[in-house]
Order: C-alpha cells, then sequence, then structure tokens
C-alpha cells in the first residue's frame, strides 16, 4: 500500500474507532485506561524512530515526556489555550530538547547514548524539582476547564486528541519507513561508517531522529496535566515510561511501525487490568520480566515471530 | 591536465605515534593505482584520512580541483570519492539490492532500482538480490562491498584489501571485477598486500613504508627501489 | 564569603564518598571497561547488597561490612549465572547492542521492583558502633560512618589490584579485556575467564552495598541515582584504570559535596549526571586516557 493510501485508510480506521468507542461504550474508565493505551503508542511509536530504526537506545523518554507536560503547565498558568495548542507546543518544545540531546551527544555510541540520555534526564527532572513556578517537588494541581470542546465528558475529548495524535505518529512512522530517511536511518543502525562512507549525513539524520522521536514524546505529554489534574516531577519523569517505551517495541518487533502499536496495545492493556485488580508496583514487575523474557527468547518481538514462522512455512 | 586527486604533504599522528608525514600522491583519471606497504606503514589510514573517515593533521587534498579538507566522509562520497571497507561492513538488515539502495539515494541517482539491479548483475549477484548479506560467502560479501562503493557512481574508487584471504580463483574473480570498473571509467585506487595481483593490475605503485611514501612509478621500477626491498625483506 | 571550615569540611566529606564510590564502581569497571558488558544493572546488585545487609543485621545484629564480605561468595556465583544467561542470548548470537541493553535495564527494573515489592519503600537503615561518632581534627570533622566505608574500598581496590596483577586468573582476565585471539592462543577458555571476571564484578556490589547502608539509609529507588555516577566515574576514570577510576570518584565526590553544602542536596544528582556529560562531550577517554 502506497503511502498516501496508508494515510487514508489510517485515517478512515482512526475515526472509525473514534465513532464507534464513543458512540457504543458508556463506560467512563474504558476512556480513562484508553487514553493512557493510546499515549503508549505514541511513545512507543516516537522511540522506535530513534531505537528500532535508527539504532539508538533512549533511557530518557520521561524527560521529553515530562517536558511535554510541563510546557502545558506553564501555558495553563499564562492564559488560556486549547488543549491541541498545548500539544503542538509541547511537540516543539520537546523537538528543540531532542535536538540539544542530538547535538550534544553526536559522538556517542551505544551505551554511552544510552547513558547521557539519562544523565539529561536526570538534569530535566532537576531543574523541575527546583522551580517553583510549576511547583517544584511538591507538584501542581491543574485544574480542568468547566466544558469539554466537544459533546461528552473531559476524559473523552483528551481521549479523542489521543487517538487522533495516535494515528498521526503512526502514519508518520509507516511513511518513514517507505522514504529515503528509513532507509538511511536503517544504514545507520546497521554501519554507521559505511552510511557515512556512502554518502548519507548521518549527523543530520541522527538530529532529525532525535528532534522527531523527542517532539512525538512531548506531545504524549501535553494534555497529562489535565488528565491526571495533579502533576509532580516524580510521577512524569518516572522511569516506567523509559521501561515501558523500550519494552513496547521490543515486544512488539522494532522494524516495523506495527510493532509498537501491538506492544503497547498489549502490554498497556494488560497493565491497565493489573492496576485494577492487583498492584501498580506488581504490574510494572511483570512489564521487566516480559521485556527480559522477550529480549532473550525474541529479540525481534512479535512481528519477528510471525516474520520467521512465514518464513519457515515458505520453505 | 590536473589530477583527478592532488594530495600534499598529508600528515597524520595519533598522540605520539607518526602514522603519516608529508605524504605527496597525484592520481589520474582513468588510473589503475596500486597502494603497497609492511603492515603498519599507513596504508589504511591514507585511506581514511583521504576518504574522511579521519582528520588529517596536516597538507591538504584536492579532488577534482577543489579543495575538500574539511569536507564529512559523506561529501566527499556524493563528489565522487568512494571506498570500499578493508572488513566488508555490509547494512546486515538490508537486502542486498537495499544495500545498494543506500548510496545509490543519497548520492542522488535518478532511478536506483533499475540501477541496483544492474550493478549486482554486473557483480554476478542478481540473484541474490533480495537475499540477506548474512547468506553471502566471502567473496561475495567482497563484491557486495565493491558493487555498494560503485552504487554511489564515483570517479575514484578506494579498494582496500579487497582481496585479502581469498583463494587465487577468488582473488581472479575480484580483478576481472576491478578491471571492468576501471574500463567503465573509474579511476581505481588498490590497496593490497597480494603483490601477484597489485603488479598485474596496476599503471602505476606507489609504496608506503612507517608512514612515508618511498616509491612511486610503473610497478617494475618501484618494486626494484632498494628500500622497498629493504622493507619488504629486511635488512 | 565562602565559610572556610564548611568548606574544607565539604572536601573532607567529599574524599570520602569518593573513596566509597569507588567501591561502588570497582565492578562497572570490570564488567564494563575490562569486558565490554553494558551491565547498568550494577546499581540493582549494590542495592541487593545493601538490604541483605540491612535483613542479617537487623535480625543478627552481625557488622554490615561482615556481612558484605561473607556474603561476597554467593553474589560471585550470582554473578557468574547472570553472565551464563547474558551469553547464551547474546555473546553467542552476537546480537545486536539495543537487545544487550535493554536486558540489563529490564534487569536494573526488575530488581527495583522487586524490592519494593518485599520491602516497601521505606527507609531501611544498620546498626553498628561506628554509626553515629566522629574523629575531630580542629574544625574538620571525620565521620566514622564515612571514613570506615573509605578505608574498607580502598582496601577492596588494593586486593583486586594485586589479583589482577599476581594472579593467573587475575592476568587472564586482564589478557581477556586486551585480547581476546591471544587468550584462545594461550588455550585459556575467553568466556571462562570473563564469567569469573563478571562474577567478581557482582561480588564487589555486595561489598559496596553494605558499605552504602551504612553511609546513608536506603530505599530501593535510590540505585538510579547511581547509574550516572558509576559510569560518570567509570568514563572518567579512563575505562580501565584503578588509579584513573579512584581520581574520578574522588573529583564527582568532592564536586557533589560542595554542592549539597553550599547549594542544597536537591542539585546533587544532577552533579554527576552534568560532569557525565560533560566528559562525555569533551574527553570520551578519560582524565588519564585509556
Amino acid at each position: 500500500m502506497g503511502t498516501g493510501t496508508f494515510w487514508g485508510v489510517s485515517l478512515f480506521v482512526a475515526i472509525a474507532l473514534l465513532v464507534l468507542t464513543r458512540g457504543l461504550i458508556a463506560n467512563e474508565y474504558f476512556f480513562f485506561a484508553g487514553y493512557v493505551v493510546l499515549q503508549y503508542i505514541v511513545l512507543a511509536t516516537a522511540w522506535n524512530i530513534l531505537g528500532g530504526y535508527t539504532g539508538y537506545t533512549n533511557f530518557g523518554v520521561g524527560a521529553f515526556f515530562a517536558v511535554g507536560a510541563y510546557s502545558s503547565v506553564v501555558l495553563h498558568k499564562l492564559t488560556s489555550v486549547p488543549v491541541p495548542v498545548m500539544i503542538l507546543v509541547g511537540g516543539l518544545i520537546s523537538g528543540i530538547l531532542g535536538f540539544g540531546m542530538g547535538y550534544l551527544t553526536l559522538r556517542l555510541k551505544g551505551v554511552f547514548f544510552a547513558i547521557a540520555t539519562l544523565a539529561l534526564a536526570i538534569v530535566a527532572q532537576t531543574l523541575i524539582v527546583n522551580w517553583d513556578y510549576v511547583g517544584g517537588s511538591r507538584g501542581i494541581y491543574v485544574i480542568r476547564p468547566q466544558q469539554a470542546p466537544l459533546l461528552g465528558s473531559y476524559v473523552q475529548y483528551l481521549y479523542s486528541l489521543m487517538l487522533v495524535l495516535a494515528w498521526a505518529a503512526v502514519a508518520i512512522a509507516r511513511t518513514i519507513e517507505r522514504s529515503r530517511l528509513g532507509l538511511g536511518f536503517n544504514a545507520i543502525r546497521d554501519d554507521e561508517a559505511a552510511a557515512e562512507a556512502g554518502g548519507v549525513p548521518t549527523l543530520r539524520l541522527k538530529l532529525i531522529a532525535t528532534s522527531l522521536s523527542g517532539a512525538l514524546m512531548g506531545m504524549s505529554g501535553a494534555p497529562l496535566p489535565y488528565y491526571v489534574t495533579y502533576l509532580d516531577p516524580a510521577s512524569s519523569f518516572n522511569l516506567s515510561y523509559a521501561v515501558n517505551s523500550v519494552a513496547m517495541p521490543l515486544i512488539g518487533g522494532m522494524t516495523s511501525w506495527i510493532g509498537p502499536v501491538i506492544g503497547a496495545v498489549l502490554l498497556g492493556t494488560i497493565q491497565q487490568l493489573a492496576t485494577v485488580t492487583i498492584s501498580s508496583a506488581l504490574n510494572l514487575l511483570i512489564v521487566g520480566l516480559l521485556l527480559i523474557a522477550f529480549v532473550i527468547i525474541a529479540p525481534n518481538g512479535i512481528v519477528g515471530l510471525v516474520q520467521a514462522r512465514r518464513r519457515a512455512r515458505l520453505r | 591536465m590536473p589530477a583527478l586527486l592532488e594530495v600534499g604533504g598529508l600528515g597524520k599522528r595519533f598522540g605520539g605515534f607518526v602514522a603519516l608525514e608529508g605524504i605527496d600522491l597525484a592520481v589520474d583519471t582513468g588510473e589503475r593505482l596500486g597502494l603497497i606497504g609492511p603492515n603498519g606503514s599507513g596504508k589504511s589510514t591514507l585511506v581514511n584520512c583521504l576518504c574522511g573517515a579521519l582528520h588529517h593533521d596536516s597538507g591538504t587534498i584536492a579532488f577534482d580541483g577543489r579543495t575538500i579538507d574539511g569536507l564529512p566522509a559523506y561529501q566527499r562520497t556524493r563528489l565522487g570519492l568512494a571506498r570500499s571497507f578493508q572488513l566488508p561492513k555490509p547494512f546486515r538488515s538490508l537486502s542486498l539490492v537495499d544495500n545498494l539502495r543506500v548510496p545509490s539515494l543519497y548520492t542522488g541517482n535518478a532511478r536506483p532500482g533499475e540501477r541496483c539491479l544492474a550493478l549486482l548483475d554486473d557483480v554476478g549477484l542478481a540473484d541474490k538480490a533480495a537475499r540477506l548479506p548474512r547468506d553471502l560467502t566471502q567473496v561475495e560479501m567482497r563484491k557486495l562491498e565493491l558493487a555498494r562503493a560503485v552504487a554511489s557512481a564515483p570517479r575514484l574508487l578506494f579498494a582496500d584489501e579487497t582481496m585479502a584471504g581469498l583463494s587465487p580463483s577468488e582473488v581472479e574473480e575480484i580483478l576481472a571485477v576491478l578491471v571492468r570498473l576501471n574500463e567503465q571509467g573509474i579511476t581505481i585506487v588498490l590497496i593490497e598486500h597480494i603483490m601477484r595481483a597489485v603488479m598485474s593490475f596496476s599503471t602505476r605503485l606507489v609504496v608506503l613504508v612507517a608512514g612515508q611514501k618511498i616509491a612511486d612509478g610503473p610497478p617494475q621500477e618501484a618494486i626494484r627501489n632498494p628500500e622497498v626491498e629493504r622493507a619488504y625483506l629486511g635488512e | 564569603m565562602l565559610s572556610l571550615d564548611l568548606a574544607i569540611n565539604a572536601v573532607v566529606a567529599g574524599l570520602l564518598l569518593g573513596g566509597f564510590y569507588a567501591a561502588v564502581t570497582i565492578g562497572v569497571t570490570i564488567s564494563f571497561g575490562m569486558l565490554d558488558i553494558v551491565n547498568i544493572a550494577h546499581p540493582a546488585f549494590i542495592m541487593l547488597g545493601s538490604f541483605v545487609a540491612y535483613i542479617v543485621n537487623s535480625n543478627f545484629g552481625i557488622d554490615p561490612i561482615l556481612i558484605g564480605v561473607v556474603m561476597a561468595p554467593v553474589f560471585f556465583l550470582l554473578g557468574m549465572a547472570a553472565y551464563q544467561i547474558y551469553f547464551y542470548a547474546f555473546e553467542q548470537r552476537g546480537e545486536e547492542s539495543i537487545q544487550g541493553l535493554a536486558f540489563f535495564f529490564g534487569l536494573l527494573f526488575v530488581g527495583e521492583v522487586a524490592l519494593i515489592l518485599i520491602f516497601g519503600v521505606d527507609y531501611r537503615f544498620v546498626e553498628a558502633t561506628y554509626i553515629g561518632p566522629s574523629l575531630h581534627f580542629g574544625f574538620v570533622d571525620l565521620p566514622l560512618r564515612m571514613l570506615i566505608p573509605c578505608l574498607v574500598s580502598l582496601l577492596m581496590l588494593a586486593v583486586l589490584q594485586l589479583f589482577l596483577g599476581r594472579t593467573f586468573i587475575g592476568r587472564a582476565i586482564l589478557a581477556v579485556s586486551q585480547d581476546r585471539l591471544a587468550l584462545q592462543l594461550m588455550a585459556a577458555n575467553p568466556s571462562r575467564v570473563k564469567r569469573i571476571a563478571f562474577g567478581i564484578s557482582i561480588a564487589t556490589a555486595s561489598v559496596a552495598g553494605a558499605l552504602l547502608i551504612i553511609i546513608q539509609p536506603v530505599e530501593p529507588s535510590i540505585g538510579r541515582d547511581y547509574i550516572g555516577r558509576i559510569f560518570a566515574i567509570c568514563v572518567l576514570g579512563g575505562m580501565t584504570s584503578f588509579p584513573g577510576m579512584l581520581a574520578g570518584a574522588m573529583l564527582i565526590g568532592i564536586v557533589e559535596s560542595i554542592t549539597a553544602t553550599f547549594y542544597g542536596p536537591s542539585w546533587a544528582p544532577a552533579v554527576a549526571f552534568g560532569f557525565l556529560l560533560l566528559t562525555l562531550a569533551i574527553r570520551p577517554a578519560g582524565i588519564l586516557g585509556r
């Protein structure tokens, strides 16, 4: 399916999902949980652009996500703008952060890059913790607007926005996959020196990857203040965002846009169920164990398993 | 007519170790230049400096009349300077044809699909176009490496020890590919240890010992240079 | 105007802290610097060491350092087991580094969450006679709870340095860190040597964990702060050099201590990580070079 067709078909699917879920489902909790799963689709897809496609492991997901959330807090305190605008602003600021991170870490490979991303996240968190305007370590309360812009509850509105964002993220990922940019990313992942020798502007592409990935992550965090109504650094910078963003593409499959989606839906749903039925700490344990298990047994994820079975059947 | 590649006074050190010193070199269009020297003489360092993988410390490099000293490797490739790697570095997760599409697309080739398949055919790998590099034999990997370097439509190609570890018949295969490429108009610098191959292939020979150029001329003359004999055979 | 005795005490505290940081980092210097294994889960093993010391100390009153040393062989076996898994899953298959990184990241996370599930998020501490009193030299304070771990750490460093330099296995480890092929030609099995080395690296975590809980009360998420510190020190020290690592540890200890004294402890975590970023950006080969 060509790229243009994909955008069209996926948009149709997204709108259909939106209409069906909002029309048929009355349980408010579905939208609470659905928001989180969709948010993870965006995070996992965003991570995978830099991680799966380009081969650079980012552990500092929390920083980009939280920066998106806190930029919304600042906007909320300064003036009143619609959430979609906050999403764009959050994306812009996180994108700049991503560009900065890419620039600082240009010469780093493998674990050094990963640790540097973690370092950046800690530095960002420390800055926010010491910034009283947004509540510092005590956190800040955010009051949702009285009226949701569309029909239905405010959470349903946020859910709808996140659905659109997830659609956009997935469509962008797939477009990259089929483009020259995606091929360049893969070349960098497989052998950066050979890519550079082959005419690929590796520095430029890496900056594109970090900026785009960061921007999408920031966008996924932008509506968070209205969703949780109480935001604090400890929870918004939480390492669980990094673990999930790594686990979901890895379990789903890192080579294709559909891997992060599968991983996010699977893990996200499991976690939502587990948080309600068992403890939330235990649910994090499950994610960690699944990550370890998959990385040992099925390093190419579910997509990889399906591909392997297909190849085996062909022989 | 100015040389295609002009190198003047090139020097490179690693900390206290002088890898290259005062290298002057000119490569004319269409030439088949052989570059030889004992291990550690600086051949790979020279190639890395010329292609932009390393920054040289002194001297200048000019390609096609234009100074390329500060240019990153990918830009030098786009200008027409390509190299193959001593140890093949294929894109392991990409098919053979995709391996070629990368340089093809990124150096502005108009119809990458057809051209890449044609290139694979030239080196006898067309039937494996959809396979992955891990399915290839050693000599096929070397051919892929060359094909990939050629996919960027270079004017000058550094073939860095392409034949190391191959059997005599495989060496012949690679040589045939290189000759064909040269006949198609690509200037080739062959860096090799296999003397037979270098002597039969080169129109000119350059000898590097301990980071310095000690001989530069027709192959038969160059190897009869007493310093060259000393370097290879000892005192 | 900076208070001089405050500053001097901060520096002294930093030196003691740095000595302790060396104990924390030595394991990674071995596993990452020498063996090229990206064990970012090392802090999880240290936390395990701390909590083991806590359990035994609070139930039997045994000295934590003694616990750390006695438990070291157990951690050694644990390390060898962990290496086996790593070897079969990654090294043998030649998998890309992302999977290896993800494995250790998962391990780090699982370790922390498991500790939270078992012990909760409360701070735990140990009791020992030297926690509390300090030595005084004029206006300089030397808290024993920092001095003793620093000394034990230096001792451990010295023992390991001797081990690597003088024993056959130690030299085999040094050899494998430099040239696998040479080791194979010497008829020593590289993966067996690496397994032992990794075991040693985790054994140091047992001692380091005991030292940690002497210096400060611990709770499971403290491990995260140490990832940055450990790698910052490892890189600063040039990856494989023990003296370099010690120098790096002291440096970070002093800078952290001064920052905490004059700017408040909430800025301290950023120090080590900021240092790491700076080091990686400017001089990836470390302050003493590779």
